[in-house]
């Protein structure tokens, strides 16, 4: 019971932190002060105190979206080990419930979004099922690297402390799964070099188009979401990075917040570095994404 | 073998430049990228045969004209003819990509089968420099840029001299000397060939160089 | 000695290149080609019993080297001094790289003829290629480029391969614990130990290598382009010379299976080889508009002929050394002449270019005279050379092979009789005729002597030139 507190308390406590390191980072490399750390926490906060404008053409899937985009991080962490702190919640074959609870989200934040009937939020769900249908691929083969590597279709074992051998063992195949889903954590959360969260052009945005006509409490949700979604998805890789366990449960989460924390500032330094892709070149990117992950099964299984 | 060997991951690496060059249309990052990859390939007889003088000249030698000399010349040759970013594949990015992996994933299943010496099983040589060469071979044939298929060439070579690794007493300084040698002036030839056909044509494309058939 | 054969024309080209009066640079080529033909002499008078070697075993001269290094000589030597007539007429395009590049590229197949090192071979011809990519571009224009592209691609990948095919021949002495080592007696003598799969995929990797230098069909793509658009002084050159020392390197690959007992599968592939470079060549010859290009299908034809005489082995084996010396020389004759005609008409499409025999009257007939002997007429050598490989066929019984040979011979001569006669005879048309090119005695007297070589050679075959040839062909003899 602890655990699981525990385990949602770092969830919801620290996911809005990452987004103000990011910035942080960026805004360190243009020169600039930029938003403070908390600046995310604020903003939800102001967001769950306004009020709600909803357009007369929409139904109720357009409120449905943000509160899976809510919904199916918190139940997706669930399946995850933080750290040390073990997955509350695992059963054989969970890894395909963790990938296709995305999958539930992103079907509702794209419904949501053509309820809207505009034709800018339209052309956003179009890339961003396109992107993520491309990026599913690569997903699913990490994870089967992973499951061969450990012998289990349980998330939590496979993200366990088979990994301390399993680098020993296996490190290139190890490599490429870390560098894959390093990009799957980018596009999946709208990070250059696939999407801009800050742009201002519709005609360019993808994610954020989306959620345009979202007002009020419905898009703190989503703000909120987003940053968990960030959160687990990252946690992934962070746990691939740093397997290793003391035993002591505050060092090992305290590493695993440090490694957290570490991601961010990658993923800051990246889209300081990266200019944003034309959106021809995602798609060849992601294929290319993709091609790796299936070269280190390849460089497993021989 | 264990894989923690240095010359493992590197050779890795080599994989990774390997896709980044058939996905990639920027050719002054290829350009770059192969600089990189001929780098690295020079790194090996260091991890493979120790510091001798063999191994050290070999290492230097191939670090000069591989990752230093043929890069500065193609990109002198890019910069003249100040040629255009992109290029424009007879067959799309994608579809190399996907083909430079299945060419790799044969590479490592197929040099699982081969007769190798004991001391070579498992060891990624044999794979890595096949798929290289697999690659220089899709640069070969699918690009249409002159510059590009001197890049193909030049993984391709990259691919022979991975192999080439394993058998270092076989190859005397002198003939790898040679090797060299002969790759730079070729270089040095396709360049200055280059040069010329973006003369005439202003362009280097080899699309148009179609008028000898029969 | 045989550094001299390496150095002269090396420090001759050095020469060249800091030599910086256009109108005497060129008579450098005489005088080396003169010095290497005589030094070669030399070397091959030195006879059996003296095996030079130099260089740790690495550069030797056995009799396959000599045979190869009297051709290129003695092409090159008759090439050289056409090559001055020739670039008096182009005084104006400068010839510094030209004839650098030329003396360079002698160097190289004399390095290449004597290499007794697979790496050094290797690096020979290689330089081959980059020594005379320069030469193919010197008409400087849109196809001359196109050509030197190709040529320079096709062949520079071609040879890669074969690199990997030393490699796996390396990596055969290192799976079969014998002594690794690229040396070529080494590789002879521990070739039985070899790793037989290893081995065979590394011949067939210097088979497509060298054979693409070589030019055997379907490698033989930038043959047409290289040959028609380089000058025809370069174009002998490389029909002639170029293609025998690459057929050199095919040799000695075969000296290596044959050591290593797996000879008949190295003849298989020759055969095929060769059946197959005659088929394409005899399609292509056919209704060919451009003589020059014709004359490269005539080399793919006879890549093919020498192939299928080494394959069959016994006297066809003497017949394709033979046949290598008539077939380079024989091309000299045509390429140079040839050379003249476009020269005359400024043009080498059929329809452009007739009754070259009124207008130049001694090349159109010397170009004649060499169809006529390029394609197997009596009395002259590749007559007797192809005869003697059609009479190795038929005693081995191989009576279908021999059939093929026949006929594809046969459609060739045909198709580039035709082509060849209607250049030489008809009426000129005026429009063309206007160059102010003339015959001089340089031009026509090279080819004329070339020519007069393989008559002797058809007529009466003198006995140390018979010893030659039979030493050659022994080495190829499979060992008991």
């Amino acid at each position: 019971m602890l655990e699981l507190f525990l385990h949602l308390l770092l969830l919801f406590g620290l996911s809005p932190l990452l987004s103000g390191v990011i910035g942080k980072t960026k805004a360190l490399f243009a020169g600039r002060t930029g938003p403070p750390f908390l600046q995310s926490y604020y903003d939800i906060w102001k967001l769950f105190g306004k009020g709600l404008v909803i357009s007369r053409t929409t139904t109720w899937v357009f409120r449905a979206g943000p509160v899976l985009a809510l919904a199916v991080p918190v139940l997706a962490s669930l399946l995850v080990p933080f750290g040390a702190i073990g997955a509350p919640l695992s059963f054989t074959g969970d890894l395909i419930f963790f990938v296709y609870l995305f999958g539930l989200s992103r079907f509702f934040t794209a419904a949501a979004a053509l309820d809207t009937g505009s034709s800018f939020e339209g052309m956003g769900a179009a890339r961003e099922v396109t992107f993520s249908c491309l990026a599913e691929p690569t997903v699913f083969f990490c994870f089967i690297v992973l499951a061969r590597l450990s012998g289990s279709l349980v998330l939590s074992t496979m993200f366990g402390s088979v990994l301390n051998t399993a680098w020993q063992s296996a490190g290139p195949s190890l490599i490429l799964v870390v560098a894959c889903l390093f990009v799957v954590v980018l596009v999946e959360n709208c990070r250059i070099p696939f999407d801009d969260p800050n742009t201002h052009l519709e005609l360019t945005m993808i994610h954020e188009v989306m959620v345009l006509d979202h007002s009020g409490p419905d898009f703190g949700m989503i703000l909120y979401g987003a940053a968990m979604k960030l959160f687990v998805l990252g946690a992934l890789v962070v746990r691939l990075v740093f397997p290793g366990t003391t035993g002591d449960v505050l060092f090992d989460t305290l590493l695993f917040c440090g490694g957290m924390l570490l991601l961010a500032v990658v993923i800051g330094v990246v889209e300081s570095t990266m200019a944003r892709l034309r959106l021809l070149r995602v798609p060849q990117l992601l294929v290319g994404t993709m091609l790796l992950s299936f070269f280190s099964l390849i460089l497993l299984l021989r | 073998m264990d894989n923690y060997n240095p010359a493992n991951l590197l050779l890795l690496l080599v994989i990774l430049f390997n896709f980044f060059l058939l996905g990639s249309s920027r050719l002054g990052a290829c350009i770059r990228t192969v600089a990189i990859q001929g780098g690295i390939l020079s790194l090996l007889p260091l991890f493979l045969h120790g510091f001798s003088g063999h191994s050290l000249i070999l290492a230097g030698g191939a670090f000069l004209l591989k990752g230093l000399a043929i890069p500065f010349l193609l990109l002198r040759a890019i910069r003249q003819v100040q040629i255009k970013r992109e290029m424009e594949p007879l067959i799309g990015y994608v579809p190399t990509l996907l083909l430079g992996t299945l060419a790799t994933a044969g590479a490592f299943i197929f040099s699982d089968r081969l007769p190798l010496i004991e001391v070579h099983h498992g060891s990624l040589f044999i794979p890595v420099g096949l798929a290289t060469l697999a690659t220089g071979f899709l640069m070969l044939i699918t690009r249409r840029k002159a510059i590009t298929q001197a890049l193909g060439y030049l993984i391709f070579e990259n691919g022979v001299f991975i192999f080439g690794m394993l058998l270092a007493e076989a190859m005397p300084l002198m003939v790898e000397a040679g090797v060299l040698l002969d790759l730079l002036v070729a270089v040095f030839v396709m360049g200055i060939v280059m040069h010329q056909i973006n003369r005439e044509f202003s362009s280097m494309n080899i699309g148009q160089l179609s008028s000898l058939r029969e | 000695m045989i550094a001299a054969l390496l150095l002269l024309p090396l420090l001759g080209g050095l020469a060249a290149f800091c030599l910086p009066s256009d109108r005497f640079r060129p008579l450098l080529l005489p005088v080396c080609g003169l010095a290497h033909l005589v030094l070669t002499f030399l070397v091959i008078q030195g006879g059996p019993a003296v095996h030079l070697s130099m260089a740790g075993n690495w550069i030797g001269v056995d009799p396959l080297s000599r045979l190869i290094l009297l051709i290129v000589s003695l092409l090159f030597c008759g090439c050289s001094f056409y090559a001055v007539g020739y670039l008096r007429y182009r005084i104006a395009w400068g010839n510094r790289i030209f004839v650098s590049c030329l003396l360079l590229f002698l160097s190289a197949m004399s390095l290449a003829a004597m290499a007794r090192h697979l790496g050094l071979l290797w690096v020979a011809v290689e330089a081959t290629t980059v020594a005379s990519a320069p030469l193919i571009y010197y008409n400087r224009n849109r196809l001359s480029i196109e050509a030197t592209w190709k040529y320079l691609i096709l062949c520079s990948v071609g040879i890669a391969l074969a690199m990997l095919g030393i490699l796996f021949v390396a990596y055969a002495a290192l799976a079969g614990s014998a002594q690794v080592s690229l040396q070529l007696d080494d590789i002879l003598q521990g070739a039985a130990n070899y790793s037989a799969p290893w081995l065979r995929a590394g011949f067939v990797f210097l088979l497509v290598g060298f054979g693409t230098k070589a030019g055997f069909a379907p490698l033989h793509t930038w043959k047409p382009d290289a040959y028609g658009e380089a000058p025809g002084v370069v174009g002998a050159l490389l029909a002639g010379g170029l293609t025998s020392v690459a057929f050199l390197a095919l040799l000695r690959t075969l000296q290596i299976m044959d050591a290593a007992g797996d000879g008949a599968m190295a003849r298989e592939a020759f055969l095929v080889m060769g059946l197959v470079s005659l088929g394409f060549a005899a399609v292509f010859v056919i209704r060919q508009p451009d003589f020059k290009r014709l004359l490269a299908y005539s080399s793919v034809e006879h890549m093919g002929i020498l192939a299928i005489g080494v394959a069959i082995g016994g006297v066809a084996t003497f017949g394709a050394m033979l046949h290598l010396m008539n077939n380079a020389l024989t091309k000299g004759v045509l390429f140079l002449s040839a050379g003249n005609i476009h020269r005359r008409f400024a043009s080498k499409r059929v329809g452009e270019v007739q009754g070259a025999i009124t207008l130049v009257p001694v090349s159109a007939t010397l170009f004649l005279l060499g169809f006529l002997a390029i394609t197997g007429s009596p009395p002259f050598g590749p007559f007797i050379s192809e005869f003697t490989i059609l009479r190795g066929i038929f005693t081995g019984g191989h009576y279908l092979t021999g059939g093929l040979f026949l006929f594809f011979l046969a459609v060739i001569f045909i198709g580039m009789g035709s082509t060849v006669l209607s250049v030489v005879f008809g009426t000129p048309t005026e429009r063309k005729g206007d160059t102010n090119y003339r015959e001089t005695l340089v031009t026509t007297g090279t080819p004329l002597v070339l020519l007069l070589i393989i008559l002797l050679l058809g007529l009466y075959l003198p006995e140390p030139a018979r010893k030659l040839f039979a030493e050659a062909a022994a080495l190829l003899e499979v060992k008991p």
